[in-house]
């Protein structure tokens, strides 16, 4: 009976000593390698770092300036820009220029990351039914952990900065670009594709010329989503040490101060309302071909 | 007589994980219920022999799931037979090397589609040059080409429209001018005007009859319509169940169609817009009647073979010399509606 009322656990000590071989192990291989890997990721660190101080150096009026300039060439619309123009000013009223332009950088890299290796791994999906069997688990896995559990290993590896913020930030963002991309290629209509073929069209003419293209407002919503994504990251990145807008979030929290709090994280949503607007209409501005009168 | 431009032997598609190991049970003559429900292995074609004769338009029909479709695209292998062979000018398609094939398709074989394949992102005059930056032609000639290939198909003043903004006739004719601008020698069409309701695929017909007339392709024209095969094919192969049952003239096939299944086929057709009267004709015999053209079809000649004296007429051929005679009651026999209760000999005759 008591097989069934005591579940069959493994053996105490032999579980403890298995953790600590793991442990061990990684401590092992953190000590080994840690130095190479974080040597390996020196130019994301000095290129970041260099986007935040300039973005933090510059005068603000010409940053707003640039800034609203991007607005406008993604978007094409006066109400987004004079939005972006007002959010600027305000955080800057409240005091958040320094954290936004922190925050504003290692969005801006992170997402860069995430679009230059989730791009490929897409393609790669789409192309091979082996590729995406293999990848999707690993993305699953990636969307589901709690952040926290990820931290971990980056931490012991990496210690605490910059860059083990932005690789967290980064295993958070980077499956929705992945997915829709490998999504939207596979959703090309087949006539195209055959077509393509037909005229004699080799491996990157059927890529560049007529996958990538149809395949553009699932990729453009993937971007979206990412960028998002690496936003609702900032206060856990802000954990392991990266400066930003999460900071003044987590000093809030330990000492109750709501309109601290509350600033940031307004901030937080200007800053991804921004750029989900400016995003979105440059994705739909792209498709000029879906305007217009449609026969069937 | 005509020399030959695509060769098809003994060609058999299987589709399945394993064709290669069904293949013998096919060849020996297993049917296809049974290599499906045995093996469940799928016939799409089975020992195929077609020569299509070069700057013709050689039809080849059959009702859906007779596997035309698959035929057509083997000839620019975008489906790989599992055995036989196929030469076109005598060089074997199949052993071609990816980039051969590459090629191949850029320089001597173009397609047109049933859904019309265009590319959505792209402009009409895009699209049309899409053949000609596969190939890698210098933009400047792309576009130049591109406009003189809408003109022809009438639609000059669309280049900078998309697809979406066209009806389905309209995309059709830039779908033909895609294949045509790439100057290949071969036009393969897949049900290219089915997809068109019937006023537009008249229309589209004679579009490319006109094209023809001066362009001299080599034409593979997929359909299942028989009025659409009689009306532009210089030859016409039936496709049935992956097997081919009749091949020939399309004359011939009215007049002698080879089985019940072509018969069914050709039953329902208006004889008197069809039948030429060169098929119908006797030998010469220098009656009092006018001299009319063999390529008359019978609706026409009626009237006058009926008001000649001897209710008969000499026919003549293109330059004038006669070559047969036609009586009344040939033209009638003509037109009778082969009955179905009749017997195999007064059925085809």
């Amino acid at each position: 009976m008591e097989f069934f009322t005591e579940f069959p656990e493994m053996e105490r000590g032999a579980l403890r000593d298995l953790k600590k071989t793991i442990d061990q192990n990684f401590r092992e291989f953190s000590r080994e390698y840690g130095e190479n890997i974080e040597n390996f990721f020196d130019p994301l660190l000095w290129f970041l770092a260099w986007l935040q101080d300039l973005l933090v150096a510059a005068p603000w009026p010409l940053v707003i300036l640039v800034i609203a300039g991007l607005a406008w060439l993604g978007s094409r619309s006066v109400k987004v820009v004079v939005g972006t123009i007002l959010s600027f000013l305000a955080i800057g009223y409240f005091g958040m220029w320094e954290d936004t332009m922190a925050t504003l950088a290692i969005i801006s890299v992170a997402t860069t990351v995430c679009i230059a290796l989730g791009i490929p791994l897409g393609i790669l999906m789409a192309r091979s039914d082996r590729a995406q069997a293999l990848v999707t688990p690993v993305l699953d896995v990636m969307q589901t952990i709690p952040a926290f559990v990820y931290l971990i290993p980056v931490v012991m590896l990496l210690g605490i900065g910059k860059v083990p913020g932005l690789i967290a930030v980064c295993i958070y963002a980077i499956p929705p670009i992945v997915r829709l991309t490998n999504l939207g290629i596979r959703l090309v209509e087949k006539e195209a594709l055959e077509a393509a073929d037909a005229f004699g069209a080799n491996y990157s003419q059927r890529l560049l010329g007529v996958q990538l293209p149809l395949a553009l407002p699932n990729i453009f919503a993937g971007v979206n989503q990412t960028i998002m994504m690496a936003l609702s990251m900032v206060v856990i990145a802000s954990m392991i040490g990266v400066a930003g807008l999460g900071v003044p979030v987590l000093r809030s929290i330990s000492n109750q101060y709501l309109a601290l709090g509350l600033m940031n994280g307004l901030a937080i949503v200007a800053l991804a309302i921004i750029f989900d607007r400016v995003s979105q209409q440059y994705g739909e501005r792209l498709q000029k071909h879906r305007k217009g009168i449609n026969h069937d | 007589m005509t020399d030959i431009k695509i060769r098809i032997e003994n060609l058999y598609k299987i589709f399945g994980p394993k064709p290669k190991s069904v293949l013998a049970a096919v060849q020996d003559g297993m049917s296809k219920t049974e290599l499906l429900e045995k093996h469940n292995h799928v016939l799409g074609l089975k020992d195929i022999n077609i020569d299509i004769p070069a700057r013709g338009i050689s039809v080849i029909m059959g009702l859906s799931g007779s596997g035309k479709s698959t035929l057509i695209r083997h000839i620019n292998r975008l489906i790989e037979p599992t055995a036989g062979k196929l030469l076109v000018d005598d060089d074997d398609v199949l052993s071609m090397s990816k980039s051969e094939l590459i090629q191949f398709r850029r320089h001597k074989a173009s397609m047109v589609f049933q859904k019309f394949g265009l590319h959505v992102h792209r402009t009409v005059a895009e699209n049309v040059a899409y053949g000609l930056v596969v190939q890698g032609t210098a933009m400047n000639e792309a576009k130049s080409q591109s406009h003189k290939w809408l003109e022809r198909v009438g639609l000059a003043g669309f280049e900078n429209h998309y697809p979406s903004q066209l009806s389905g006739g309209m995309q059709q004719r830039v779908g033909l001018a895609r294949a045509l601008a790439t100057d290949a020698e071969i036009l393969l069409m897949d049900e290219a005007f089915s997809a068109l309701d019937p006023l537009i695929r008249t229309d589209m017909q004679d579009v490319l009859l006109d094209l023809q007339e001066e362009l001299h392709k080599t034409i593979v024209f997929i359909t299942h319509d028989l009025d659409e095969a009689l009306r532009i094919g210089d030859t016409i192969a039936i496709l049935r169940d992956g097997a081919v049952i009749q091949q020939g003239e399309p004359q011939q096939i009215i007049m002698h169609p080879e089985d019940d299944y072509i018969f069914d086929f050709i039953k329902d057709i208006n004889r008197g817009r069809v039948i030429k009267i060169g098929t119908l004709m006797a030998a010469p015999n220098n009656n009092v009647g006018p001299d009319i053209d063999r390529n008359m079809v019978l609706e026409d000649a009626l009237q006058q073979v009926a008001s000649s004296p001897t209710q008969e007429c000499n026919v003549v051929d293109s330059v004038g010399t006669r070559i047969g005679s036609i009586s009344l009651t040939q033209i009638v026999a003509g037109l009778a509606r082969p009955d179905v209760e009749a017997t195999p000999d007064a059925r085809y005759r």
